[in-house]
């Protein structure tokens, strides 16, 4: 795993958003929320500062990181490409976006590719139903999608 | 103040967001400002206005010409020709908004004609970000008039009065709920808004927030008055990015105004208003789940009771509403609850939006009067089902709801009635469906859902959501038996009593709901091993029709297992059935229609 995200700079970015919230109700939600923003994942590293400065016990911040499906242990590629499985979705054949991303990008959900490039993940619905199916790629959405879009989309990442 | 002659009103909901409205209301920009209009014409970016299949929308004001799927090309014509000339583009328009040569309004569009907006009535209307235009549309008038004229007692009287119920799932009396906080006493209270929209397929509470975040702020002050509670929090899924956004620049305005702080109005009323974030956990739209979230633990239920109104947030006394039942209090205040108690059935008062999705023309937000029935929705706003297709169901309340089939699309929408049919109002997720989808396959999609979202805390959610999960792919998968579906609906029942929370115990609802309308699809399943909606891959297979077969070889050309035999130009191709994987890529690569799937 690529260690350079757990760098001096990154904890004493850390440390200020710590101090920010020690001592309001609901801090750890929020300093993970922002060391995430920080770091990209949660890795024990940042896990445990985290816990010692908060004075909440690790196996409390294990539990919270681990129960929320957007708090993430590894690292993410540089692109993360999310398809919509709610149920406008789903009933507008987003199971075939699904395997066409599969195809052309060679990983599973929740896999990341091997050149970092990727990170491939399903989603909960993303209110844009009215455009189903669809796609999101870090922040860029993509809707009205048909299967035979999505090299092209995907292409334009691929450099 | 200044005047213009004109408005141009760009949607910056997240549908038409995503269809590049931004880059529309920059053009808007640049081309009144090369004709020399800017000073004349205002642009302004506002909330969703509903109907998201048309986007991205702009609105042209004082006509109220309705622009649909505006291109950015298009934009330096709107500007020469309309607001320049004066002459609307009648090609641009939305295709409902046109019927011979006379140029109908917003409000006359079929999709709207039905509709009341009492939820919605700002969005789409002003600019979500200007705290002034929001006051011009009467706001923070109820607030005011609260805290100078009435008692915290009447405030939650005039609430019970209006006959409001929850919007967010079950329905349960508003009034009732600040009676009940009201009354326990407590130094420290706190009023919370669930914002924690997971229903997948719904976005009303979205666009509440992204259009007139407002409206929230105001309601929660109110209800903070009428409880006696001085902090309020907005719990806020962290998939909305536009939504908190604009909530936190609601928050910050009005507390510069001084409609949030210390001493509003001078009336010696403290109330503080904080965002706190989601993070992706369905679960935490229960109510005591959010709470546990907000507290900064795992988003997990609480048995109740005790109820949050005696022990919710950090134990203390709190009232919890989601942003649509909040979203209707003002009016409330300002009309008087008569005004509300007059519209909608006997039980169920005042309006509902829905989240229209799915197989329908018209996908987007609608806001209907209670007792407005399903068919008026489906057929008259929703324009009926696309591309010709039969209708089939609707699906209601998302994972915790059920189907509604035709023979009852002329049921009177409203709470009751809904849970009549095994099914429930929920969150306000309507998902239309046509024949091409398997309500075998629609039940496992459900069940998949939950199973996933089960935060593992009770057995009966955490392994029977599991169980029927399992028995649910082996139907579909063809590896079904008739005792699996007595099983299914036993282990259905049995959850449905004894699961902890709301989450677990309506798991079973899609189930169950589909099983009483549509059991000759399970039974097909199961005794025949076929699929009618031609939906689960196991159980189909693919031939070629050989009178149709025009024998070019593309199918095999494409066929991934290497299983389609024959002679280019001589021989009718074949499917070698065994091998065949059921991809349905030579169905797709046929020029000629001649392989179908049964």
């Amino acid at each position: 795993m690529p260690t350079s995200f757990l760098c001096e700079e990154n904890f004493a970015k850390l440390d200020k958003v710590i101090d920010k919230y020690k001592g309001i109700g609901g801090a750890l939600m929020m300093v993970l929320q922002e060391a995430q923003g920080i770091f990209g994942c949660l890795p024990m590293e940042v896990q445990k500062v985290i816990s010692q400065k908060l004075d909440v016990p690790l196996a409390e911040v294990y539990g919270v990181v681990t129960f929320y499906s957007q708090f993430r242990l590894l690292p993410t590629g540089k692109y993360t490409v999310s398809v919509c499985l709610g149920t406008a979705c789903y009933v507008r054949d987003a199971q075939k976006i699904v395997d066409a991303i599969k195809q052309e990008l060679n990983i599973e959900l929740g896999e990341t590719s091997k050149d970092g490039l990727f990170t491939f993940e399903a989603t909960r619905c993303i209110g844009a139903c009215g455009l189903a199916p669809v796609i999101t790629i870090n922040e860029e959405v993509y809707g009205r999608l048909k299967e035979s879009d999505i090299k092209e989309i995907l292409a334009k990442y691929n450099k | 103040m200044d005047l213009y002659r004109a408005h141009v009103l760009v949607c910056g909901g997240t549908g038409c967001t995503a269809s590049n409205s931004e880059a529309i209301l920059n053009t808007f920009q640049k081309e009144l400002k090369k004709n020399e209009l800017d000073q004349e014409v205002k642009v302004i970016k506002t909330g969703c206005f509903g109907l998201c299949e048309a986007g991205p929308i702009c609105i042209v004001y004082p006509e109220g010409a309705f622009y649909a799927g505006v291109q950015v090309k298009d934009i330096s014509t709107i500007v020469e020709e309309h607001l320049l000339k004066g002459r609307i583009v009648k090609d641009l328009l939305y295709k409902g908004a046109f019927e011979k040569d006379t140029i109908r309004s917003l409000d006359n569009v079929d999709f709207y004609k039905k509709q009341m907006r009492i939820a919605l009535r700002n969005c789409g209307v002003i600019d979500p970000e200007d705290i002034n235009e929001y006051i011009a549309m009467d706001g923070y008038q109820a607030l005011g008039k609260v805290l100078a004229e009435m008692t915290p007692m009447e405030v939650t009287k005039i609430v019970q009065q209006s006959g409001l119920r929850g919007r967010g799932g079950g329905g349960f009396p508003t009034g009732k709920k600040w009676e009940f906080a009201s009354k326990i006493k407590g130094e420290q209270k706190y009023v919370v808004c669930n914002a924690d929209e997971g229903d997948p397929g719904a976005f009303m509470d979205r666009s509440v927030l992204e259009g007139d975040p407002h409206v929230v702020v105001e309601a929660m002050a109110i209800a903070g008055y009428a409880i006696g509670a001085n902090e309020g929090y907005v719990y806020v899924r962290a998939e909305y990015p536009i939504a908190v956004k604009r909530l936190q620049i609601a928050i910050d305005q009005a507390k510069e105004m001084g409609l949030l702080g210390d001493n509003i109005f001078d009336s010696g009323f403290n109330f503080n208003l904080s965002i706190r974030l989601g993070a992706g956990a369905f679960v935490c739209g229960e109510e005591t789940a959010l709470l546990n979230s907000i507290e900064g633990k795992r988003g997990m239920p609480r048995p109740r009771p005790p109820f949050p109104a005696n022990k919710g947030l950090w134990q203390k006394p709190t009232l919890l509403s989601n942003v649509e039942t909040f979203s209707n209090i003002p009016r409330i205040i300002i009309n008087g609850p008569e005004w509300m108690a007059n519209i909608g059935t006997e039980k169920s008062k005042g309006t509902k939006v829905f989240a229209l999705t799915g197989k329908i023309n018209n996908t987007g937000l609608v806001e209907i009067p209670m007792g407005t029935t399903l068919r008026e929705v489906v057929y008259e706003i929703g324009g009926g089902i696309p591309n010709g297709k039969k209708f089939k169901a609707v699906q209601t309340g998302g994972p915790s709801g059920g189907c509604i089939t035709k023979d009852h699309l002329d049921t009177p929408i409203d709470y009751d009635n809904l849970i009549q049919l095994s099914s429930m109002m929920g969150s306000g997720g309507m998902v239309v469906m046509d024949e091409d989808n398997c309500m075998v396959d629609i039940a496992k999609f459900f069940l998949e859902f939950t199973m996933d979202e089960s935060c593992g805390k009770c057995p009966p959610c955490r392994i029977g959501t599991k169980r029927m999960y399992e028995i649910l792919e082996d139907i579909t998968n063809g590896k079904g038996e008739m005792e699996d579906i007595e099983r299914l609906e036993k282990l259905a029942y049995n959850i449905k009593a004894s699961a902890l929370c709301g989450l677990g115990q309506t798991s079973p609802n899609p189930i169950l709901s589909t099983l009483r309308f549509f059991r000759d699809e399970y039974e097909a399943h199961v005794k025949d091993k076929r699929c009618p909606a031609g939906v689960c891959q196991e159980l189909l297979t693919y031939s070629v029709v050989a009178d149709l077969c025009k024998k070019c070889g593309i199918c095999a050309g494409k066929c991934p297992a290497e299983c389609i035999d024959g002679e280019k130009g001589k021989t009718v191709y074949t499917i070698q059935k065994d091998k065949c994987i059921k991809c349905g890529a030579c169905l797709e690569a046929c020029p000629f229609k001649a392989i179908i799937k049964s």
